[in-house]
């Protein structure tokens, strides 16, 4: 009973957000809300490797358009084909929900099997030049979408279509457009809360032990006997998988378009940025640090040209002021009993 | 012939400039062991530097006809505007976080370049429109080789970088300051306790550095003279592949910087005119998950045994 | 506790009616809310601010003259840095926390279909003035735009490159990571495939890229007869430059993305002779273009360059709409949009079609002694 508790606390969570906050604080802020969760899902998961870890990954946002374009496939031509529709209609009723569910899923899985391929040379490498082989991956991968065809837009073409060109008309640099609106509030934290706990318990098991003592000292930690290889995989496929669901939730988002401009490495840094600022290693430390670095930009709407110069001199003195980010190794709760 | 000659010549041109950026990196990185995101966007603001001083002549306005010893002044002021800029940034952003993790100052080097590019797109500053950098360096064609013409301003901007490596290359293992560098680079606390100013020469590396970026994009600026507003995608992707031709090269080794840039430059234009100019990037960074496969540390880096 | 409850609740009720939109904007008689979204800073921020500059033009001529049944415009513009998702966000933020009546934006494609998907979805009218893309109005009957479509664009320079230059074999060099650049290329090979010309290559770029040397002397290799180049001023300056370096002298082509008084500046020399179709050129004598350059250069100190000018015509085009319109409400003021017929904007004649786009001729211009000069007009087949 008390191992599905907290599952059941997640999943009320999420209803709840779904039924009593997304009604009472407008469209807008609904939208920023769902932009928070994605934010979330994506420093939580990549504290994994980062935090956890102490592998340095600068490629996440290549494991998000992995998972992006993949949920995007299968809801927009998989879900015309499924469901008899004009591609890119929202699937009536309950079934069309279930099919975003599973098509975000899926496209979690893949980028987790990416996250392995592209977790491999940690064997071999350490620190910055793992991430550099991160990066290079996120932006092969950037240059590689950018060269797929426009999307199919009238259900007479898609009807002709095969699938092989159907998976590669992902619509190039324009992005993937045209994408069902399935994302909500529900969906968003359902995810974020599954990652959040998923995370926490990790850190607290043995796996996620293992994945610190590799993060203090991997030569120490390996004379231990802990299989280091295996681990650093691990939390490599775990980040992979919830930055693809992350993907999928953002494909599917209103206002949001996959664009493989958007996906690069700039995208990678701003989760980076989440992860240490929120204090690397300390789960809810990132959900912080991802909801106010969200949520300020917004905030600071008004100032125009000069919004990005607050936030790029915000970044600088955090960083002088509190190097070990908001909450160091500890979580929110730790914090609070020491002050 | 023609088209290898001249895909030749292409290669080495774009190699050079990569080469001059990749050295800003490699310097820092050999001695505080991180990447210094910054150092693009003090590329950038060599080229601008270099318009604005000519502009400050005069020598921007139509029809201006500027003298011989423009280039040495523009270029000379656009490396000193920079090497101040780099000094100033280490001593304020960088330094108080020497102790910190290396991820830290990471952070805060990605704020320092926000910070430089939108305070770059103001209008009180170079606003938002490109520019047309005046030509300083005379240019003629010097000679043809096989239908391909060789063009002074084109060898003066190999030549200049080639020189300044050199100069580099004296720097480091000819003088007592390029000893101190080598110094605190292979073991900053033995040095220290060695007399060795560590302070004082990590200065003197962001300066250096900073102003060999600033030339880079003074002789970038030259051969490409329509030069893109501050927050262009340009100086991100340059400062990008420059960093990859460092890391091939073997990060923190300036030889390597140098290998390594030119090899990116060849490996780019050789791909783009041979093989498909549509995946000119994952050529370079293709090479780069390759090389840190095959050779972990980089072309002439030296890999690191940890001792337990 | 229970005085703590009460006052939770009143503030939840209070943000609820928030939320449900107490002020009804069309029987409110303070200024109308118009908004505009567009890349004011970062790698786009060149054609936002142009964009901008002519829509706050616009705008201070119709306050000018009287508002709309004497109620001022105010436009509230909220910057995309260039990217897609501050795109969606803005123009959610516009419709429903600021709650304007119609939204004038973007110039990127892919910018335009974040926000006007939003646009859409509220059932907020929305007039791009610059996105060529044929898929930005083919999102719903709220998203309309004043330019032509690349379609039209690359039929008029195939139609100039066949007819004027005589030009069979003809070259491309297009930005692949841009959407606009990739379409038009599409576009101008169908046209000119259908002419009975040939695209002998069609080499590629990157955004950033600022050497063109490897793709130019590959292109040097074919002989073309002409060089199409659908890119950015930002990036044609450079390969003009670069062609004429390795003793290129075809004509290059090139389309509305060329338009800018920095192309002459920084191509030069390199760039005498060129051609390209635009939305108008500043030398046309028709009144609507001599009135809005002289306003311009009085109020900015340069020559309007294209997006400027649709930028000008968005905001008078919608203008024109709100006072033809029974009310401000969504439906109406798109009905008012579509029915859109021989407005005289700067750009043209502009006449709204079934699809929402802007039925109207392009010019070709030359550069001559560093100016745009016009060639010849081209009107929709």
């Amino acid at each position: 009973m008390r191992a599905i508790l907290p599952w059941v606390a997640v999943l009320g969570f999420a209803m709840l957000a779904q039924v009593a906050v997304g009604p009472v604080v407008g469209h807008y802020w609904t939208k920023i809300l769902m932009d928070v969760g994605i934010a979330v899902l994506l420093a939580v998961s990549l504290n994994i490797v980062n935090g956890f870890t102490g592998q340095f990954s600068i490629g996440h946002a290549g494991f998000m358009a992995v998972g992006g374009y993949t949920a995007g496939i299968l809801t927009y031509y998989g879900g015309a084909a499924l469901f008899d529709l004009p591609p890119g209609a929202v699937a009536p009723g309950i079934a069309g929900h279930l099919w975003f569910a599973l098509s975000t899923l899926v496209g979690g899985v893949v980028a987790a099997v990416a996250g392995v391929v592209v977790g491999l040379p940690s064997l071999r490498l350490r620190g910055d030049y793992l991430a550099i082989v991160t990066l290079g991956f996120g932006e092969i991968m950037r240059v590689l979408l950018t060269r797929t065809e426009d999307v199919i837009g009238s259900a007479e073409e898609l009807a002709t279509a095969p699938w092989t060109t159907q998976v590669v008309s992902t619509g190039g640099s324009l992005g993937f457009t045209g994408l069902p609106f399935y994302t909500n509030l529900f969906w968003t934290w359902l995810w974020t809360g599954i990652a959040i706990l998923v995370a926490y318990r990790l850190k607290e098991s043995s796996t996620g032990r293992a994945m610190l003592s590799v993060r203090e000292d991997e030569v120490a930690s390996g004379a231990m006997g802990v299989r280091t290889t295996d681990v650093k995989v691990i939390a490599f496929a775990m980040a992979a998988l919830f930055a693809g669901i992350a993907g999928g939730l953002f494909a599917h988002e209103i206002g949001t378009t996959l664009n493989p401009a958007e996906l690069g490495f700039q995208k990678s840094f701003e989760i980076v940025i989440m992860v240490v600022l929120g204090g690397m290693g300390s789960v809810t430390g990132a959900a912080l640090a991802a909801t106010i670095l969200t949520i300020v930009p917004e905030l600071l709407r008004e100032f125009s040209e000069y919004r990005m110069i607050v936030y790029a001199a915000l970044l600088v003195v955090v960083m002088l002021v509190r190097p070990t980010g908001l909450l160091g190794h500890r979580e929110i709760w730790h914090a609070w009993r020491r002050s | 012939m023609t088209r290898v000659l001249q895909t030749l010549m292409d290669g080495v041109a774009v190699g050079s400039t990569y080469a001059l950026i990749a050295l800003g990196y490699t310097m820092v990185y050999g001695i505080l062991r991180f990447i210094n995101f910054a150092h693009s966007d003090i590329f950038m603001l060599g080229a601008w530097f270099s318009f604005s001083l000519a502009g400050v002549f005069g020598w921007t306005l139509a029809g201006a006809t500027p003298p011989p010893w423009a280039a040495v002044v523009v270029l000379l002021g656009a490396m000193s505007g920079t090497a101040v800029l780099g000094y100033a940034i280490e001593r304020v952003a960088y330094r108080p976080l020497r102790s910190a993790p290396r991820i830290n100052v990471l952070i805060a080097a990605i704020g320092v370049s926000l910070l430089i590019e939108n305070i770059g797109q103001l209008p009180i500053a170079f606003g938002t429109q490109p520019q047309r950098m005046p030509s300083l360096l005379p240019d003629a064609v010097l000679f043809e080789v096989s239908g391909v013409s060789i063009r002074l301003v084109d060898t003066l901007v190999i030549g200049i970088a080639l020189g300044l490596m050199a100069a580099l290359e004296w720097l480091i293992y000819g003088t007592r300051l390029g000893l101190a560098m080598r110094a605190v680079s292979t073991d900053a606390q033995t040095a220290a306790l060695m007399g060795v100013p560590v302070d004082r020469v990590v200065s003197a590396t962001f300066a250096v550095g900073s102003a060999l970026a600033a030339a880079a994009g003074f002789l970038y600026a030259s051969k490409y003279p329509g030069i893109n507003q501050p927050a262009h995608a340009t100086w991100i992707l340059l400062g990008l592949k420059a960093f990859v031709a460092a890391v091939v090269g073997g990060i923190g080794n300036v030889r390597g910087a140098m290998a390594g840039g030119l090899l990116i430059g060849m490996v780019e234009i050789f791909g783009a005119a041979y093989l498909s100019p549509h995946l000119r990037d994952v050529y370079v960074f293709a090479l780069l998950i390759l090389v840190l496969l095959v050779r972990p540390a980089g072309l002439l880096g030296r890999a690191t045994v940890e001792k337990v | 506790m229970h005085g703590m409850t009460r006052r939770t609740m009143a503030w939840a009720a209070a943000l609820f009616l928030m939320a449900a939109g107490c002020g009804d904007a069309s029987t409110a008689q303070g200024p109308i809310l118009v908004g505009e979204f567009g890349s004011l800073t970062g790698s786009e921020a060149t054609f936002g601010q142009s964009t901008h500059n002519g829509i706050m033009l616009a705008i201070d001529e119709i306050n000018a003259s009287g508002g709309i049944a004497g109620r001022p415009l105010e436009v509230k513009t909220y910057d995309d840095e260039g990217k897609t998702q501050q795109a969606g966000t803005v123009v959610t933020r516009l419709v429903t926390q600021d709650k304007v009546v119609a939204i004038l934006g973007e110039v990127a494609s892919s910018l335009s279909i974040a926000g006007g998907r939003v646009a859409q979805q509220y059932g907020v009218p929305m007039i791009s003035p610059s996105s060529t893309n044929a898929a930005v109005t083919e999102i719903g009957d709220k998203i309309f735009r004043v330019c032509f479509i690349d379609a039209f664009q690359g039929y008029v320079v195939a139609r100039f490159a066949t007819e004027n230059l005589g030009a069979r074999k003809v070259a491309v060099l297009y930005d692949q990571s841009a959407a606009y650049s990739k379409g038009l290329k599409d576009d101008f090979g169908k046209a000119l495939t259908g002419m009975g010309g040939t695209v002998v290559t069609e080499a590629a770029y990157e955004k950033g890229a600022s050497d063109f040397s490897a793709q130019l002397t590959a292109i040097r290799d074919l002989s073309p007869d002409a060089i199409f180049i659908p890119g950015y001023y930002t990036d044609v300056g450079n390969i003009a430059l670069q062609a004429r370096k390795l003793g290129m002298t075809v004509p290059l082509l090139g389309g509305d993305g060329w338009d800018s008084s920095k192309l002459a500046e920084i191509g030069g020399e390199a760039i005498e002779g060129a051609y390209y179709s635009n939305h108008y050129a500043p030398e046309e004598t028709r009144p609507a273009v001599q009135k809005f350059v002289t306003a311009y250069q009085a109020k900015f100190g340069s020559v309007p360059d294209g997006l400027a000018a649709l930028g000008y015509d968005a905001a008078h085009i919608l203008a024109d709409a709100m006072k033809r319109s029974p009310d401000l409400s969504g439906p109406a003021l798109a009905q008012a949009i579509a029915a859109t017929k021989d407005f005289p904007g700067v750009t043209g004649s502009i006449t709204i079609d079934p699809q929402r786009n802007a039925s109207k001729p392009a010019v070709m211009v030359q550069m001559k002694g560093g100016r745009p000069t016009w060639v010849a007009t081209i009107s929709p087949p």
